[in-house]
């Protein structure tokens, strides 16, 4: 058999049933082998999109993505892919074309070294040497991409070595000497942890994207549960505990709500699930949650005591950690009155200081008043992805997510242009869902090309556009710390969505009308195949409250 | 039913941070890889990345043919060494990493020395070779060249008594390593 065709039996052998790609010199054996394979591919129209579809698809079924490109430039325009599924804990495997072995460093055509390129990027990379190792190596990649901590892998494979012969033989082992990650959380330290949560009066639960990468939210839920614990998540963790709740102070970090801020700034036990202390979270890191202690669980003991040091260390798999958690925290029989003034304090906070903002007087249209029609619109059961700035942040803030894999967006890279793609990786993935692109004007113009991927494929899904005009949170930023400074961020009206959309094959519509925005919506919604909705809002807007880049969180500004 | 409240007491106080401490000693990471292409580049990339500074490397085969070992030596008055040693436990490639305390290991380092060596001075840097128990490996008229292994100290202990003699140029291979006592390094 072909190598490429192997390459093919291993994919179907890891259930792989769509893989997004970009055909071209160097990977034209692995598309041959494709042609009759039966497992369904998704032309992009550039492999920088076929890349984030990949993680789109796999944010919203825990299942590994999968994307196809070519050697050199083919390969390097996976480089942002990869960098966002690294930062984000994404699984998806990248199989990348490369020249000829007899060509390898000699500046080939469309030569370039993907596994150096790649290789502060990747989880891990195996460049192939020899024919007889590609099924191992491919075995080898998913596996590593969906276990311990997720992420990416790149498999570069030559094409005279793709086109070889080799024996084939299934692999249903796959053993890695330097590989492997710690599953089973330390009894102690849980039994540990227990007894401080027992002993803790002002305790937070600050959860991030392991308990949606651990499909541990039903887990987490039940354990906050097992007290009157306050529950906190981070941009990747929304949709890990339902919104609203009682217990469920917001979002935490940069742009999270005040009570989750303070309540993190006056904690003095806070528990971390799945999250990394990354700077969005903790503002001025010597000022961060100044009299708490910490429990820490990952799956990466690398993270542990990384940037904040951890007390009470876990590593492991959070869904069993947190199961076990429960069960000896009940055991304990804590008082949950202990917890009654804590929560008098959070409430008074978020009497205080709800989210908010001022609606217009007139007929414009708040952005934030855009998600919120959104929301109603879907009656809240949308998956939601978005692009980065600040209609991510409203997205966050503004729409409730109730079940996990619902929020998908970019959080750790902030990669512009990753919408749209994810979004068609999700709705392929979950073709029962609605899948909604909550973008700007400027991110939708980065990956704007697979307007034509959808039309051709039809895939379904809805895009709303925040259009400002500007990149917006530049220019915020510009306005408070560089005296209105508004440099290289007006946009202007350029292009015409609704056109756009239109050349594309899609449905463009713009709306304007605020008292009918959500009946507008709706329609838009409901319109069959892929549709462009065109928002024109506030042009200078600004996404609060906001922790000051540098300062500390208990000092949040708007 | 007896009191509420929690059956075990503990208190927030007692708890005490782990990891990230700075030892402020010099630590010799001995690493066992796979011996494969690239893995080599895949450790120092991840000390570059993460502003680790290494202070000697040195990478050799050994008793096995699929598996080389990396000595690193490096500053733990400027890393926090868990997080240095733990980010390498992430490479797939690395099997086995020992931070080994200077007290329960042997190192070894290999020098080699071109020292000026005219005339007279000559009978002087040949003595000096004898008490440091160095070795001259190439005589020309007008230079020696001297190997010298042994501790770091030792090295830099010659370095400093050959250098007034014109020394031309220097060469030291990184520390090697090895466990004390019957155990596996």
């Amino acid at each position: 058999m072909r190598a490429v065709d192997a390459v093919l039996e291993c994919l179907k052998a890891e259930g792989v049933d769509v893989v997004f790609g970009y055909p071209g010199g160097a990977n034209i054996p692995t598309y041959d082998a494709l042609y009759d394979s039966g497992i369904r591919h998704i032309l992009v129209r550039h492999e920088a999109g076929g890349g984030h579809a990949a993680e789109g698809y796999a944010k919203a079924t825990g299942k590994v993505g999968v994307a196809f490109g070519t050697s050199g430039p083919g390969a390097t325009n996976l480089v942002t892919p990869i960098m966002d599924a690294m930062m984000d804990s994404v699984p998806v495997v990248f199989i990348t074309g490369q020249v000829r072995t007899d060509l390898l460093g000699t500046d080939g055509f469309q030569e370039a070294d993907v596994i150096g390129i790649t290789m502060p990027a990747v989880k891990h990379s195996i460049m192939i040497q020899h024919p007889n190792e590609i099924p191992r190596a491919l075995h080898e990649a998913f596996h590593i991409a969906r276990t311990g901590r997720p992420g990416p892998v790149v498999l570069d494979i030559p094409t005279d070595l793709s086109k070889a012969d080799i024996d084939y033989v299934p692999i249903t082992d796959v053993r890695l000497p330097g590989y492997q990650p710690t599953t089973e959380g330390n009894v102690k330290q849980i039994r540990q942890a227990a007894k401080a949560l027992a002993a803790a009066r002002r305790p937070v639960i600050y959860a991030g994207g392991g308990v949606i990468l651990g499909n541990a939210s039903e887990e987490l839920v039940a354990f906050c549960r097992a007290d009157r614990f306050p529950v906190t998540t981070t941009l990747n963790g929304l949709g890990g505990f339902p919104a609203p709740d009682p217990q469920w102070l917001g979002m935490l970090g940069m742009h999270g709500t005040r009570t989750a801020n303070y309540a993190m700034d006056e904690a003095d036990l806070i528990c971390c699930i799945g999250a990394r202390f990354d700077d969005r979270i903790t503002g001025k890191l010597s000022e961060f949650a100044p009299r708490a202690k910490f429990i820490h669980i990952d799956v990466d003991p690398a993270e542990i005591s990384k940037n904040v040091p951890a007390h009470i260390p876990i590593v492991g798999d959070c869904k069993g950690i947190l199961a076990k958690l429960k069960a000896e925290y009940d055991e304990l029989g804590a008082d949950p009155a202990r917890l009654s003034d804590w929560w008098q304090r959070i409430e008074g906070w978020q009497g205080k200081h709800p989210l908010a903002y001022e609606d217009s007087h007139d007929e414009e249209i708040k952005p934030q008043r855009l998600i919120e029609a959104v929301y109603e619109a879907t009656g809240g059961d949308a998956i939601i992805t978005t692009d980065v700035g600040q209609h991510q942040m409203w997205a966050a803030q503004y729409y409730h997510y109730k079940f996990p894999r619902q929020w998908i967006s970019s959080g750790g890279l902030g990669t512009m242009g990753f919408g749209l793609p994810a979004a068609m990786g999700a709705a392929i993935g979950c073709p029962e869902k609605t899948v909604v692109c909550i973008t700007g004007d400027g991110s939708i113009q980065m990956n704007a090309q697979e307007f034509a991927t959808c039309a051709q494929e039809g895939i379904p899904v809805k895009v709303i556009i925040s259009n400002n005009g500007y990149l917006g949170m530049v220019r915020q930023w510009q306005e408070l710390f560089w005296d209105k400074r508004y440099s290289s961020v007006d946009m202007g009206e350029f292009p015409d969505f609704v056109k756009l959309a239109d050349a594309y094959g899609c449905t463009g519509v713009r709306l304007t009308n605020k008292g009918t925005l959500v009946d507008d919506l709706k329609a838009a919604i409901a319109t069959p195949g892929p549709v462009v909705v065109d928002v024109r809002v506030t042009r200078e807007e600004n996404t609060y409250p906001m922790i000051v880049p540098g300062e500390a969180a208990r000092d949040m500004v708007g | 039913m007896g009191e509420p409240g929690v059956k075990e007491v503990l208190s927030l106080e007692d708890l005490e941070a782990a990891g990230s401490v700075k030892s402020g000693r010099k630590h010799i990471l001995s690493i066992l890889v796979e011996n494969k292409p690239g893995v080599l580049t895949r450790v120092t990339s991840l000390f570059a990345r993460r502003g680790f500074n290494i202070d000697t490397l040195s990478v050799g085969p050994t008793d096995d043919d699929h598996i080389s070992r990396i000595t690193i030596t490096l500053d733990g008055a400027n890393h926090p060494i868990d997080q240095v040693t733990k980010q390498l436990h992430k490479l797939v490639n690395v099997l086995k990493i020992r931070d080994l305390e200077p007290t329960g290991a042997v190192s070894r380092e290999l020098a080699m020395f071109k020292v000026a060596a005219d005339g007279a001075q000559r009978a002087e840097v040949m003595q000096l070779c004898e008490i440091f128990r160095a070795k001259v490996i190439d005589v020309t008229k007008r230079s020696i060249v001297v190997e010298v292994t042994g501790t770091v100290d030792k090295i830099e202990a010659f370095e400093r008594n050959v250098r007034p003699f014109g020394l031309i140029e220097m060469m030291r291979t990184g520390e090697i390593a090895i466990a004390r006592g019957r155990g596996e390094t």
